[in-house]
C-alpha cells in the first residue's frame, strides 16, 4: 500500500511540486494500480522465469553521433551547444 | 569524550574512466573533449523513451583487467542496476551501475606505508557503471542562476573501485592513488592525463567518531589536501567538545576547504532494481584468457635487480608509467654503466624540473638525457653544470625552439671543467688537511661535523668554484685514505 507520505516523498525526490489535493489523488491512483498487480500475482504459472541468456555484449566500435543540433531540439533551453537547466544543489 | 590525537582512518571510493573507443552502452565516440558540448550523443546516452542500452565487451575486459592486477575475486554472476536520483547530469533520471551483484569483490593493492615498506591495502569491490553528463554552474559557487548541461560525457565508462577504510593518513590516500594510477596505466586501460578521467570520493573519521564523505575530488594532489583539511576540522571540533556529524561535504578545489553538501539521499531512496534492458554478466571464465603485463611492484624490483636501482629511485621510476619507460630507453645503451646517474638524474633532478616548469614527459627526447649522462659520468661537467644544461634544454623544448644537443650547450656556454680542476680541487683538500689535524682526529672520532668543517675549507681555498658533489667524494676519499 502506497501512503501519503510515500507520494510526497517520492515527488520531493523527483523534485516534482504537487499540490495540496493532490497526494491524496495520487495516494488512490497508485494504489488502483497496484491491486492489478494483485491480481497478477494470482494467476498460476510455472513460477522462476528462466531466461539462459548471459554475456550479450557488443563490440568497442564507435558509431555516428547525432548532431548537435538534433540532440538540441527537444531543450526547452539551450545556451552554446549546452542544454540549460535550473541549478539544482 | 572521542580523542583528538585519535587515529585518522580513510577509506576511497576512486571512478576511473576506461580508455575504450566507445561509450559503455552505445557506440558514441569517447574522445570528445576537444569538441563542442552534446556533440558526442545519441538516442542511448541521451536516454530517449524506448532507446535500449548494448554492453561494450571492451569495457568489461578492461574492468576485468583491473581486477584481475588487483587480486579481486569475480562474482560468478554480476548484473547491472538502476540508481533513481534527479539532477541534471542524469538525462534517464538513473544511472545504470551496479549494486548488490558487482563485477568483482575484494583483492587488495600494495603502497609505500608512512613507516616504509609495504602494506596492502584491501579493496571491497570494482564495479562498473556510466558516467554521468558534466554540469556547468553559471553564477558563483553558493547562488547561481542554472546549470549548463554536456552530455559528451554521459555513458562513458567507468569502474568504481571501493577500498575498505584502511589507511591510517591523507598521504597514505594520495599514495593508494599514485599507485593506483600507475596500475591502471600499466594495464593500459586508462589515460591518467585527459581531464577528469579520475574522481574520488573519501570517507575520513577519527576513531570513535562519525565518518564524513568527502565529495568531488577531481585530482591527484587534491585527495591529500582536502583530507588533510577534514583531519583538521574534525580534531578541532573534538578539542572544543563539539561532535562530528555524520554528513557529506564537497571539496572546494579553488579554495582547498571543504563545505557541507545538501543532506545526501538515504540509500534506499537510490530505489536500485536490476536493469531490465541488460542479461546477466557470467564471466569469470574469461580471466584465464587474460594475460597481466609487468606491474609496478614487479617493474620495481626488477630496477632494482637488473639496473642496481635503490629502492627509492625504483619507486619514483616505476611509479609512472612514462618515466619508466623513459628510464630504460636513456640507460639501454649501457645499463649498468649508466644506470646510477641516470636514475638519480631522473627520478630526482629531471622529475623536479618537469614539475616546476608544470612540462610533460613527452616533450624530452630520451636521447637528450642520455647525451646528458654520459658528459656526466664521463666528470666533463659538474653537477651544477649538468643542472644548467638539462634547464636549457627543457625551456628549449618548452618554448619549441631548435633543441641543441647537451653537447652543444656545454660549448656554446662553456661549461666543461678546465683541466687541472680537480687537481687544484685535490691540493686544496691536501692543503686543508694537513692544515686542521684536529678535523682529521675528529674525523676518526666519527664527529660528522669534521667533514663539514673541512669541505668550508676547501671552499674557502677554491673560492667556492669546486662542485660541492665532487669536493665531497674527494674529500670523503681522501679521508678514508688517512684512515686506513
Amino acid at each position: 500500500m502506497v501512503t501519503e507520505n510515500d507520494v510526497q516523498h517520492i515527488a520531493d525526490l523527483a523534485d516534482v511540486g504537487i499540490g495540496d489535493a493532490e497526494p491524496g489523488m495520487f495516494t488512490h491512483q497508485f494504489n488502483a494500480i497496484l491491486e492489478y498487480f494483485d491480481i497478477l500475482d494470482r494467476v498460476e504459472g510455472s513460477g522462476e522465469v528462466t531466461r539462459d541468456l548471459y554475456n550479450i555484449l557488443r563490440e568497442d566500435e564507435i558509431e555516428p553521433s547525432l548532431s548537435q543540433e538534433e540532440v538540441l531540439k527537444n531543450a526547452p533551453a539551450t545556451e552554446d551547444g549546452f542544454i540549460k537547466a535550473p541549478r539544482v544543489m | 569524550m572521542a580523542d583528538p590525537d585519535g587515529q585518522v582512518i580513510v577509506g576511497l571510493e576512486v571512478h576511473c574512466q576506461l580508455d575504450t573507443k566507445s561509450k559503455l552502452f552505445c557506440g558514441c565516440s569517447t574522445d570528445y573533449r576537444s569538441d563542442g558540448p552534446n556533440t558526442h550523443v545519441c538516442p542511448i546516452c541521451l536516454g530517449l523513451p524506448g532507446a535500449m542500452p548494448a554492453l561494450n565487451k571492451r569495457a568489461i575486459e578492461y574492468a576485468m583487467k583491473v581486477a584481475k592486477a588487483l587480486n579481486c575475486e569475480i562474482l560468478n554472476e554480476s548484473e547491472f542496476s538502476r540508481k533513481n536520483y534527479f539532477y541534471p547530469d542524469l538525462d534517464k533520471a538513473y544511472q545504470i551501475t551496479q549494486y548488490d551483484k558487482p563485477l568483482a569483490e575484494g583483492g587488495y593493492l600494495e603502497i609505500e606505508s608512512d613507516e616504509g615498506g609495504e602494506r596492502k591495502i584491501r579493496l571491497t569491490r570494482i564495479h562498473v557503471e556510466e558516467d554521468p553528463g558534466r554540469l556547468v554552474h553559471m553564477g558563483n559557487v553558493e547562488r547561481g542562476k542554472y546549470s549548463l548541461v554536456d552530455y559528451n560525457r554521459a555513458g562513458i565508462p567507468l569502474i568504481e573501485i571501493v577500498s575498505e577504510p584502511d589507511m591510517r593518513s591523507p598521504k597514505e590516500a594520495r599514495k593508494f592513488l599514485n599507485k593506483l594510477r600507475a596500475t591502471l596505466e600499466y594495464l593500459n586501460v586508462f589515460d591518467s592525463e585527459k581531464e577528469g578521467s579520475i574522481r574520488v570520493d573519501a570517507n575520513i573519521s577519527i576513531k570513535g567518531s562519525e565518518r564524513v564523505e568527502v565529495k568531488n575530488i577531481t585530482s591527484y594532489k587534491g585527495v591529500e589536501k582536502a583530507l588533510t583539511f577534514e583531519v583538521t576540522r574534525q580534531k578541532n571540533l573534538i578539542r572544543r567538545g563539539q561532535k562530528i556529524e555524520r554528513e557529506t561535504r564537497h571539496y572546494l578545489e579553488a579554495r582547498g576547504v571543504t563545505q557541507a553538501g545538501r543532506s545526501k539521499e538515504q540509500e534506499h531512496d537510490y530505489r536500485y532494481f536490476p536493469e531490465p534492458d541488460l542479461r546477466p554478466l557470467r564471466v569469470r571464465s574469461w580471466l584465464d584468457g587474460i594475460v597481466l603485463p609487468e606491474l609496478p611492484d614487479a617493474r620495481r624490483e626488477r630496477f632494482m635487480a637488473e639496473y642496481g636501482c635503490s629502492l627509492n629511485h625504483a619507486r619514483t621510476l616505476t611509479g609512472e608509467l612514462k618515466l619508466a619507460n623513459f628510464f630504460e630507453k636513456v640507460v639501454a645503451s649501457d645499463k649498468r654503466g649508466l644506470s646510477p646517474l641516470a636514475a638519480t638524474w631522473i627520478a630526482d633532478t629531471l622529475k623536479g624540473e618537469l614539475n616546476y616548469r608544470d612540462m610533460s614527459l613527452d616533450l624530452v627526447e630520451p636521447a637528450a638525457m642520455t647525451g646528458l649522462v654520459l658528459l656526466l659520468k664521463a666528470e666533463t661537467i659538474t653537477d651544477k653544470s649538468g643542472v644548467e644544461v638539462l634547464r636549457v634544454m627543457l625551456d628549449q623544448r618548452l618554448k619549441n625552439e631548435p633543441a641543441e644537443t647537451p653537447d652543444a650547450i656545454v660549448k656554446r656556454l662553456n661549461l666543461a671543467k678546465t683541466p687541472g680542476d680537480t687537481g687544484a680541487i685535490t691540493k686544496a683538500i691536501d692543503e686543508a688537511i694537513t692544515e686542521n689535524p684536529k678535523a682529521l682526529d675528529d674525523y676518526r672520532a666519527g664527529r660528522s661535523g669534521a667533514l663539514n668543517f673541512l669541505v668550508g675549507q676547501v671552499m674557502k681555498k677554491t673560492r667556492g668554484k669546486a662542485d660541492p658533489a665532487e669536493l665531497n667524494r674527494l674529500l670523503t676519499g681522501e679521508l678514508k685514505k688517512r684512515e686506513a
